[in-house]
Order: C-alpha cells, then structure tokens, then sequence
C-alpha cells in the first residue's frame, strides 16, 4: 500500500480550499480525460489518481480523515480496526463490492476510505484498458479465436481473417468499471504482425519472389511454388526476364469480415544462373555467345 | 438494402440524464446527425459512442460547445494521422529486408 499525496496528485497546497481543489481538479481532468487521451496508459493512470484525490479532498470528512492519517499513514492500522468494527453492521454486498479486485482505486485509498466513499456524487467512465496479441501471418490468414489475461479475467475473442498489423479492436465495456456507476471503460486490442520470411503484405496482397532457372526463363515452363494456402503451379513464358512479375488474382490474404473474398499474390521472378559449369556447357555457351 | 437501427433521441437524454437543447446544440454545430420522423427525433446506433464521449466532455469536463468542436475536429486528424501512421509503416515494410 503505498502512500499518495493528494494534494501533490492535484498540484495544490494543504490550506487549499474547496474552490481551488475544484478549479485543480478541473484543470487537470480537461488534461488526462481519457476521451482526450485515447491508447494512453500513463494518461488513463493519471486521471484516475486524480479522481482519487478529488474524491477525498472535495468532501470535508474525507478530507479530514485524510489530513489525520494520510501522512502517517502506518497509524491507519488503528483506524481499520475501528472501520472493521463498524462495518460489520454492513450487508455482505457490500463487502463484495469493497474487495472487487477491479477497483479503479489505488488500494492506499480502499484501505483508508473503505467503499464508503464511493457514495460520492460525480459518476465516471471507467478507464479504457490496452492490450496487445502478437500473431505471424499465417495466424491471421484464418478466422480464429484467442484468449487474452487483462487485469485478471480471461477474455475470450474471435480474430477475423484478414487483420492487419496495427489494426485495433475495440471490445466496448471490458474496460475498467465505471466510477460511481458511470459506464465501464472499453478494451482496446491492438495487433502486432510479425513479418514472414517469403511473403511480404500490404492490405489484401502478397508479394514474393520466386526464384527459377536460366533454361526455364529462357525457355518457358512449368514451375511449382508453395504459397501460404498450398501448392500452385505456374506457367513461365519463354524468355521471362528477371524481375518480371506477374499476379495470381484472388491467391493474396482474406479481406477483413468480407468472407470468400481475397486480395492477389504477385510474383517477381529471380532468375538463378548455372554455376559450376561443365567444358560440355561452357563450349556450348561459348556457341551461343558466337550466335549473337 | 442495409437497414439501420437507430435510437429515440428523447430516451437516450432520458438514460443519461442530459437536457435535449445538448443534443440540438450538436445537431446545429453539424457534430452529429439527427433523423426526425413522426415528430421524433432519431439517431443512428452507430453514432451513440461519439455522442456518448461528447457528453462525457460537456457534463464531465464543463467544456463548452465551441471546445469540443475544436476537440473533435483535433482527435479526428490525431485518428487520421494515427492511421495513416500504420498505413506507411506497413508499406516501407515491403522495402525492407528482414
């Protein structure tokens, strides 16, 4: 439990009186509302400590309280025991609500105020949480679901094929709870593409290279390549010319929430040249070159 | 043809106890949308997440109509910016290698 200055928290001195905490409170909360602040943690954070401290210090007997043991705070053991004593009139609801380990209050604040101070008057919305997921492309070619840990609880979500790196989702309510009954915050997802090591993305296309023969450049013909949903057989025209690239239409990545429909796969041929030649293949070259 | 579901004006003020003029306000500063039909006023589903946060800046924050004008034409560009932020950073990875 660490001790919070809520007088630091909203930048005031202890002789401040209501006016001024109000006009501080204000000033800051126009600054960290998290409407304003949105994919910022430390802003979110902020703002709760100083909701905190506008709880307390706007209310006379908060305020009071605080100013007794706030500074020596170790001494509040005592005042817990006098709290528990008297909280044993309160329903058990009550209880469960003032142990809820979603609290949007420092636990320096649960110990000395309890959840009697939540019967303050200004309702809140509850901080936006962030989380991130990291997936390889080949994860985000399908339709599936992950499981995510936030603050504790295990959320259950489906990932649509087809998101890309960067893209953000919004699961609205599964924020921090809103502060006296305000509307919860929303959790924000945001996902991280790790880069293949054969395919390149941009939206809904791919990009690769392929690499094939001299004889086959020249020549034409049949080439077989693994893309990421199986085998595909391509049909090198003769004399293909290095970093000649062609599209294979519909074989990219799945359009996001549009089932059935894809981007295209473009293909950039390299073309390897023989090494380790024989006489026969030099002379023969050699033929050639004379052709010319 | 996509149908869109939409919410009686009066009962969205009602639920979050906000006066109706509010509402009006925005509808003539062209920050949100309002349908009118049999004499009721009507806005889409969609909308209600940004009208919901442009009440939290009013009631909450005391900022006047003039503010969160400025404020919502400031966070749409931070959004766009935000984007196309993405949007480059996925296509210069094209050029790099790995």
């Amino acid at each position: 439990m660490e001790f919070i200055d809520y007088y630091h928290v909203l930048g005031i001195n202890k002789n401040a009186s209501e006016d001024d905490i109000k006009k501080a409170y204000r000033k800051l909360a126009r600054k960290l509302h998290p409407d304003l602040n949105p994919n910022d943690q430390e802003a979110h954070l902020k703002f709760q400590q100083i909701n905190e401290a506008n709880e307390v210090l706007s209310d006379p007997e908060k305020r009071k309280k605080y100013d007794t043991y706030g500074k020596d705070w170790q001494h509040a053991d005592q005042f817990e025991q006098q709290k528990r004593s008297g909280s044993r009139q309160r329903s058990s609801d009550d209880r469960q609500f003032y142990n809820s380990a979603d609290s949007d209050f420092s636990s320096f604040f649960e110990s000395m105020f309890g959840g009697s101070a939540r019967t303050q008057q200004t309702k809140f919305r509850g901080a936006d949480y962030q989380a991130a997921i990291s997936l390889n492309l080949t994860d985000a070619l399908i339709t599936h679901k992950q499981t995510l840990t936030v603050n504790g609880k295990n959320i259950s979500i489906t990932v649509p094929a087809g998101i890309e790196n960067g893209q953000v989702i919004k699961l609205k309510g599964y924020g921090a709870p809103g502060v006296q009954g305000g509307p919860g915050g929303d959790l924000y997802i945001s996902f991280s593409i790790t880069p293949h090591p054969k395919y390149k993305r941009l939206k809904n296309d791919l990009y690769t290279n392929v690499k094939i023969d001299l004889y086959t450049a020249l020549l034409g013909g049949d080439v077989t390549m693994d893309t990421l949903t199986g085998k595909v057989k391509l049909k090198v025209s003769p004399e293909t010319q290095p970093g000649t690239k062609i599209r294979l239409k519909g074989k990219g990545f799945p359009v996001y929430k549009k089932e059935g429909e894809h981007g295209d796969l473009y293909i950039t041929y390299e073309v390897g040249l023989p090494t380790n030649l024989t006489e026969e293949q030099k002379s023969l070259f050699t033929a050639l070159s004379n052709l010319k | 043809m996509q149908t869109e579901e939409m919410i009686i004006v009066n009962e969205f003020c009602v639920h979050h106890r906000i006066d109706l003029s509010f509402i009006r306000a925005l509808k003539d500063s062209g920050l949100i949308e309002i349908t009118t039909s049999d004499e009721k006023l009507y806005l889409p589903e969609t909308q209600l997440p940004y009208l919901e946060k442009l009440a939290r800046l009013y009631y909450e924050l005391d900022i006047n109509l003039e503010g969160i004008e400025t404020i919502s034409y400031l966070l749409n560009r931070m959004n766009n910016m935000q984007e196309e932020i993405w949007r480059l950073k996925n296509r210069l990875s094209l050029y790099e290698n790995d």
